[in-house]
């Protein structure tokens, strides 16, 4: 009888060792986040303390100087995203309709494969091809048609004007776009199977037609779904670091033309932060590491908490 | 009155005076028709959109990869200078250890902190919390990873593997985290109350119990978490540098596929041009075989 007490004191010993180091280890993805956050405070604070709220608003990035302003970085990194997303979300919406309405169901396996298997490629890789391939098509096929002909347009020709580069804003905004379709298309798709069939063949037995459950049942049953989802594609967008750098040109210059060069947080700090000269200019692209984090950690916030009601309306 | 027009129902089908094609409004029938088309058209115009794009891109790095792989020596030398010819070995190798070290390191964290969220943390506040920022984690930029381990490790000593290893393994942890919690919810809690019913300690249990019962699912999310840091290359910007010559000493930097192709391709030399290609195609067939495999040994929807 002894020897089974001291055997089950034993093994519940263990037990609390065992419970509490996983515990301990969930503490330790905690303590990652929040370690994050501080050391990029701390290693930004020179920076925060050197030109305070002003670094936000001035668009004066001058290594040699030491005087720095992020203006420029943020615009980009705001408007390459917006972009993407704006030619991402129609496009992804599409595919999911596709794939859960129309899809003959021989293809429906391979098709979303083959989607998520742009979600695949590294971004390193759009990155090379949109500069050797893309860009240089760009230039040379597309881009002086369009300088040509929307660019003398009183006011959207403001946008289309420049010199026939292929690299600028608009590249680096057409190729973020491709890469986070996979994302927000795989996101609609799983909150479209969701949507109960009793209400897809009662809109049908009605007589409605096929986009006419996609927009009036469909899509207002999984509007936070949706929404959810194009949020996460935003919050990848913007921090995107590779495929940007190699195509936006990298210049620090605000202009509403799209076919200029531009710059985005992510590709300030890849450029620059191995060459950091200067204590206050390593501060500087420390700031705009943070502000990057502190924008994605609400975007992605916003989208747990809009994916989380959907899930909860399926149930789950 | 009704039983009148129920005798003569008959009559009417010969002489009908209201068939459908007279009753019903011709004009908007045939508008919502044209929108239902439009819509979908739309729909397989998107799907051909984004398979144009992926077979483009794939078929660029097949086509100058293979040219790269059969230019250049890519498997038997070392990067080389601006001209000449010259592999990848060093960088390969580089990826490969950097990469093993950070699975090795991020995936028994992940996968204590998987079987916490899983198996103890019974909807307490300190797992909603925990999975939460978790998946917050999972899509944060790599970059700034990358950033936080160069304050950690690199500030005031030296570029080194290590600090490569350690950004890699904390890309690897949200994935592994995630996904193991979500195989061991799929284990049945029949399996475990069985287990228990026989006087099994909860330690025994998870490890011989449920972790075998989920073992598929959890080498899938092994196998994800190295297939997508085989890819990234801004954490290794900032803590592995790059190295020209091989090397396999973790303290000092380390070449690896990623930054290689970054430096190569940013330069205006063919050769390395050619071989930012061939590394090009190298990570894309690793990525999608260790894809392929993932799914093969999961079987089911795994990935979320």
């Amino acid at each position: 009888m002894n020897d089974l007490r001291s055997q089950l004191a034993k093994q519940k010993r263990y037990d609390a060792i065992f419970v509490n180091a996983t515990k301990a280890f969930a503490i330790l993805v905690l303590l990652s986040l929040g370690g994050i956050l501080l050391s990029l405070i701390v290693g930004a604070w020179p920076s925060i303390t050197e030109f305070g709220l002003g670094f936000y608003t001035s668009n004066n990035w001058d290594t040699v100087n030491d005087q720095y302003g992020a203006l420029a970085p943020i615009y980009g990194t705001i408007v390459t995203s917006l972009i993407a997303i704006a030619i991402a979300v129609p496009v992804s919406f599409g595919i999911a309709i596709f794939l859960t309405e129309l899809c003959p169901n021989f293809l429906k396996k391979p098709l979303g494969i083959a989607i998520e298997l742009l979600a695949g490629i590294p971004s390193i890789i759009y990155g090379m091809w949109g500069l050797f391939v893309f860009a240089p098509y760009f230039s040379e096929h597309i881009q002086p048609w369009l300088i040509e002909n929307i660019g003398p347009l009183p006011i959207i020709g403001q946008v289309f004007t420049g010199a026939p580069m292929g690299l600028g804003m608009f590249t680096a905004s057409l190729v973020l776009a491709i890469m986070i379709i996979p994302f927000i298309a795989a996101t609609m798709r799983d909150v479209f199977s969701v949507v109960p069939d009793l209400l897809k063949e009662s809109a049908y037995g009605m007589g409605a037609t096929t986009w006419e459950v996609m927009f009036k049942i469909i899509l207002p049953y999984t509007k936070a779904g949706v929404v959810g989802g194009v949020i996460l594609g935003l919050g990848r967008a913007l921090g995107e670091t590779m495929a940007v750098t190699f195509l936006i040109g990298n210049a620090f210059n605000i202009s509403p033309s799209l076919f200029t060069s531009g710059v985005t947080i992510t590709s300030a700090l890849a450029n620059e932060f191995a060459e950091a000269s200067s204590e206050l200019h390593l501060a500087s692209l420390l700031h705009l590491g943070l502000i990057l984090f502190v924008i994605t950690f609400i975007v992605l916030s916003i989208s747990k908490l809009m994916l989380m009601r959907i899930d909860q309306k399926a149930g789950h | 009155m009704t039983l009148a027009t129920v005798t003569t129902d008959n009559d009417q089908t010969s002489q009908p005076t209201s068939r459908f094609e007279d009753r019903y409004n011709k004009r908007l029938y045939h508008k919502r028709r044209l929108i239902n088309r439009l819509g979908l058209g739309f729909a397989i115009s998107a799907i051909a959109f984004g398979l144009f794009w992926l077979t483009w891109i794939l078929l660029t790095l097949f086509v100058e990869g293979f040219q790269g792989l059969i230019e250049m020596p890519v498997f038997m030398a070392d990067t080389p200078p601006p001209m000449g010819d010259g592999g990848l070995r060093n960088a390969i190798i580089g990826s490969l250890m950097i990469a093993l070290l950070g699975l090795a390191i991020g995936t028994p964290v992940g996968m204590m902190a998987g079987i916490y969220l899983a198996e103890f943390s019974q909807g307490s506040l300190l797992g909603k919390v925990t999975r939460f920022l978790n998946d917050i984690l999972l899509s944060a930029p790599s970059i700034v990873i990358g950033l936080f381990v160069y304050a950690l490790m690199v500030k005031g000593q030296s570029f080194s593997g290590w600090a490569g290893a350690v950004a890699l393994a904390l890309i690897v942890i949200p994935i592994v985290v995630r996904t193991t919690e979500n195989m061991l919810n799929l284990v049945p809690n029949t399996l475990r109350e069985a287990a228990y019913a026989l006087g099994t300690p909860k330690w025994k249990l998870i490890s011989t119990v449920t972790l075998k019962a989920a073992k598929a699912g959890l080498t899938t999310g092994v196998l994800l978490a190295f297939a997508r840091i085989t890819g990234e290359t801004a954490p290794l910007l900032f803590t592995a540098l790059n190295n020209q010559y091989f090397s396999t000493d973790m303290s000092q930097p380390m070449a690896n596929l990623p930054n290689t192709i970054y430096q190569f391709a940013m330069s205006p030399y063919d050769n390395w041009h050619a071989l930012a290609w061939a590394a090009a195609l190298l990570i894309t067939m690793t990525v999608l075989i260790v894809n392929i495999l993932a799914r093969f040994i999961g079987g089911k929807d795994h990935t979320r």
